[in-house]
């Protein structure tokens, strides 16, 4: 137990950040020259530390399996970014961030990570209006504010539905300064195979060069792992197809505590899946909780129509819908967090009134919003005695305004019209809390080697609050790593320049390499997708919304005898030395094989609920989840020992000094 | 739905390449065109063959990552949709369909597919960012007043995801729906005042270095642009870049 120490600075939490950045060794510029950084991975969080690192003055190596950094996942975030800018005037603050992000994580998220993560938000907004991100503004010019779920006060910054992007573009934009200027060195199509450890220390990685099939060594003085998510484990998510958890696993192999695996968000608002073909799901943003309303037939008859098509949802009365989340939570409604928002539906649907064919749907209707947002267009536009026709016309554009680019990728998906009949959706994997473990200096068991955003643990405890991730990624990125990083490389000034021809980097080649032939000489009989698809389903089916002992205990056996099979009987066609997507999924996919089993195993050692782990034996009578403060208040890190089987469980308790814990209500 | 797949196969750069005919079977009509690449290459892995290379990677149309031209259109027959957001009930049973990679100078096919797009990387790398490092102390967001509609339209210009339909439509290979859009973005907005001149003289110095061909206007980019990026960010540059090109002391 002794092996974890948090190193959360002294003092009270307000000041423990500032108080920090003042006490911690700062490299001197002349000596930033002399220090290489290895990047891994180039969404928010990698592509914010890679160009502030490198504006500091040390040289970065940065590394992305896509074509060009500006394609990281992240981009694909729709729907805004957290600060506690309290611009609307409605009582935000640093405190009520941090309150809102530790209780939206359901009291499992250590306190002084996220008190800085709400200290340096409103930091972020600046940085990004200053590279350029053109955020939404009303016509004062000013910013304009939304609401996510979880909380009742309007900070979410956003640009349409493709905050996202925006905010990446901005990073990118950054490093790509900075490469133009040397100091990144850039290396697109790469993929990192595995971490190379000298005296204990991290100082490098082996990386395949996906064009060529070289592979590589890259040394350098530290590494920052910023890998993004393993949602791609359940292989439907709404993650990137090329999301993946190697990197952050092989540094788990390598001495990084792995902590919380099996806290995964479903995110409630998602396209239904419709049939075997189906690669991936698409997620529809958060954001449209603002003036959606989520619903399904009070009357299984009425189902039943639906279902054989001889009903439409807008021909079922007001009286005959079930708002079902206005209903159980009247304060917070269709914007409860993501884990109750999902796990409701799944209530509704396994309970039998589903809307679409597979029973697996239910409806986001716009109806009120056209109405209410065309009556204020309309008193805006001073038109008199508007009908209720050009009420709904007006108040389609206004949605259209904000939300156009998500109602036409629905239709485009869906072949309905958005505008004409409420949108069908359903829970799907989104995000994943779980991750590396890091200190406060985000530093993993590793000396040397970091772990940032979406890749670690640190920040939204056991359920992530919509808007968040972009907040942390770029906190970590952009104001975090810059001066925890100094801190440990201020030792590393006379250190000069790290070889990589060292017995470390050689046999780390070799084990990447033996790996690697290991694939192509297999000569099995199934495609990777074919085990892929088989792990999805069991961790889908007993490790997804609900869990119970008896399912995650089969889990655990059948991902066992699904690894075993992929080992002896998959197939990667063509050769080593080539562009080979095939062996490329064949290396992510046999790590998600192990890394499901320890997913598994931490689900099935936490016998209680919190956030987006539901325990079906933890449960109040009411049907909500059920915590346990006195036997789980602590993050689970996992110490790897060769096999998932022998993985060893190591606890960091957690403790609520500034916040009073308690059970989670959005009633 | 079965179908005819008339796919460019090219082993890598330096190989010639050619057409390949293939024939699949049972393809949902719900399912996207990059879905039914996967049934053929699943098909193609359990039969030991080598599958089609292709890249993608976030499926939702915003990374920018596919780019495949399809029956001769850049991300096919539908409007503003790139190919991963293209479903199969756009065909019919029965089609044959042509599958190219992107075909420019600047863009040299890597194998099948697939091509590099570095050209646009270093485009950006020459001036599509504002020099400003990531510091603690910027300026509070709100102090600089931005009237909307300039806000609106550079962002419109933003949301270009930078997958070279523009290029692989235009009979010049031109570059300048692309460069445009990232110019514009800038030169709409205050934060991109300081640099603008430099920005335009450098990003389309870039440009032509990396033998993109030039704007004849006929306007196919725009038609055939995923995202609708305007024309109108064309006219911006050239008027940018003219002025810059005058007055710049560069």
């Amino acid at each position: 137990m002794t092996k974890l120490d948090s190193k959360i600075p002294e003092g009270p939490i307000a000041d423990k950040w500032t108080k920090h950045k003042n006490d911690i060794n700062v490299v001197n510029p002349a000596n930033k020259r002399l220090i290489d950084v290895i990047v891994v991975g180039t969404g928010l969080a990698g592509g914010a530390a890679a160009a502030s690192l490198a504006e500091l003055g040390y040289n970065v190596k940065a590394f992305c399996f896509q074509d060009s950094p500006r394609r990281a996942h992240s981009i694909a975030a729709q729907g805004g970014i957290n600060a506690a800018k309290n611009y609307q005037n409605d009582g935000d603050s640093t405190y009520r961030l941090f309150y809102d992000t530790v209780k939206g994580g359901d009291y499992r998220a250590r306190e002084a990570n996220v008190y800085r993560l709400a200290e340096v938000s409103a930091n972020i907004i600046d940085q990004c209006v200053a590279q350029g991100v053109p955020f939404a503004r009303d016509y004062g010019g000013l910013l304009d504010n939304r609401s996510f779920g979880g909380v009742l006060v309007s900070r979410t910054f956003y640009a349409k539905g493709q905050t996202g992007q925006q905010l990446l573009l901005g990073a990118y934009s950054a490093m790509a300064r900075q490469i133009g200027k040397g100091k990144i060195t850039m290396y697109n199509r790469h993929e990192m195979l595995d971490v190379v450890k000298v005296d204990g220390k991290a100082r490098g990685i082996i990386a395949r060069d996906l064009v060529t099939g070289e592979i590589e060594r890259h040394s350098a003085h530290a590494v920052v792992i910023c890998s993004g998510g393993y949602g791609n484990v359940f292989f439907l998510s709404t993650n990137a197809m090329g999301s993946n958890a190697t990197a952050a696993w092989k540094i788990h192999k390598k001495g990084a505590f792995f902590a919380n695996p099996c806290y995964t968000q479903i995110h409630p608002t998602c396209i239904p899946r419709s049939g075997d073909h189906q690669s991936k799901l698409t997620l529809m943003s958060e954001s449209l909780r603002n003036d959606g309303r989520i619903w399904v037939p009070k009357n299984k008859e009425d189902v039943e129509a639906i279902r054989a098509g001889k009903l439409k949802p807008t021909q079922i009365k007001e009286e005959d819908r079930d708002y079902y989340l206005e209903r159980r939570y009247p304060a917070f409604g269709n914007l409860v967090p993501r884990d109750v928002a999902s796990r409701a539906a799944k209530e509704r649907c396994d309970a039998g009134y589903g809307v679409n064919k597979t029973g697996e749907a239910v409806y986001l209707d716009f109806a009120s919003a056209f109405v209410r947002y065309g009556t204020e267009k309309a008193h805006v536009e001073g038109i008199e005695n508007p009908s209720k026709e050009e009420i709904i016309k007006l108040g389609q554009g206004v949605i259209e305004a904000k939300y156009g680019n998500l109602f036409q990728m629905y239709e485009k998906i869906v072949d309905e019209n958005p505008y004409e009949t409420p949108m069908m959706i359903y829970p799907a994997v989104h995000y994943t809390m779980g991750g590396v473990w890091v200190d406060y200096n985000l530093m993993t068991t590793i000396p040397g080697c970091y772990c940032l955003g979406e890749a670690n643990f640190s920040d939204h405890g056991a359920n992530r609050l919509g808007a968040s991730a972009l907040m942390q990624g770029l906190a970590d990125g952009y104001f975090v790593i810059p001066y925890t990083i100094g801190d440990y490389l201020a030792n590393d000034i006379r250190t000069g320049p790290i070889s990589n021809d060292s017995t470390e980097f050689i046999e780390a080649e070799k084990e990447v390499k033996d790996r690697l032939e290991k694939f192509i000489n297999n000569n099995g009989t199934h495609s990777v997708d074919h085990f892929h698809k088989r792990l999805g389903k069991v961790m889908w089916d007993k490790v997804g919304m609900a869990r119970n002992e008896q399912g995650l205990k089969e889990a655990i056996k059948e991902i066992r005898q699904i690894r075993e099979e992929f080992w002896r009987d998959v197939r990667v066609p063509g050769e080593l030395n080539e562009l080979n997507p095939e062996l490329e999924k064949a290396g992510r996919v046999a790590d998600f094989l192990e890394l499901g089993e320890l997913f598994a195993m931490d689900a099935l050692e936490r016998t209680e609920s919190c956030g987006g782990h539901f325990r079906e034996e933890s449960q109040t009578e009411e049907g909500e989840a059920l915590r346990d403060d006195v036997n789980f208040a602590y993050v689970a890190a996992w110490e790897y020992k060769g096999d998932p089987k022998d993985e060893e469980v190591h606890k960091e308790h957690l403790e609520f000094k500034d916040i009073e814990l308690k059970q989670r209500s959005y009633k | 739905m079965d179908l005819t797949l008339k796919i460019w196969r090219q082993k890598n750069k330096d190989d010639k390449g050619g057409m390949e005919t293939f024939q699949i079977s049972d393809v949902s009509p719900d399912s996207s065109f990059l879905e039914m690449l996967d049934l053929l290459n699943e098909d193609l892995v359990n039969k030991g063959e080598v599958p089609v290379a292709f890249d993608h990677d976030c499926r939702e149309g915003i990374c920018g990552m596919c780019s495949l031209y399809i029956n001769g259109e850049a991300h096919g027959p539908d409007r503003a949709v790139t190919t991963c957001q293209l479903h199969m009930r756009k065909f019919k049973d029965g089609d044959t369909i042509f599958v190219e990679p992107w075909r420019a100078k600047a863009f040299p096919v890597i194998k099948d597919l697939v091509v590099d797009r570095g050209a646009f990387d270093r485009i950006m790398e020459a001036g599509g960012f504002v020099s400003v490092n990531t510091s603690g102390n910027t300026q509070d967001a709100n102090a600089l007043p931005i009237p909307k509609v300039d806000a609106d339209n550079a962002f419109d210009a933003a949301t270009c995801i930078g997958c070279g339909a523009c290029v692989a439509t235009c009979k010049n290979a031109s570059a300048m729906l692309f460069v445009s859009a990232k110019v514009s973005q800038l030169a709409l907005l205050p934060q991109g005042q300081v640099e603008a001149k430099r920005r335009a003289i450098h990003m389309v110095e870039q440009m032509d270095h990396e033998g993109f061909g030039n704007c004849t206007n006929t306007g196919a980019c725009e038609v055939e642009c995923p995202k609708g990026i305007s024309l109108d960010n064309i006219a911006r540059m050239n008027r940018e870049y003219l002025s810059a090109a005058i007055v710049s002391e560069d």
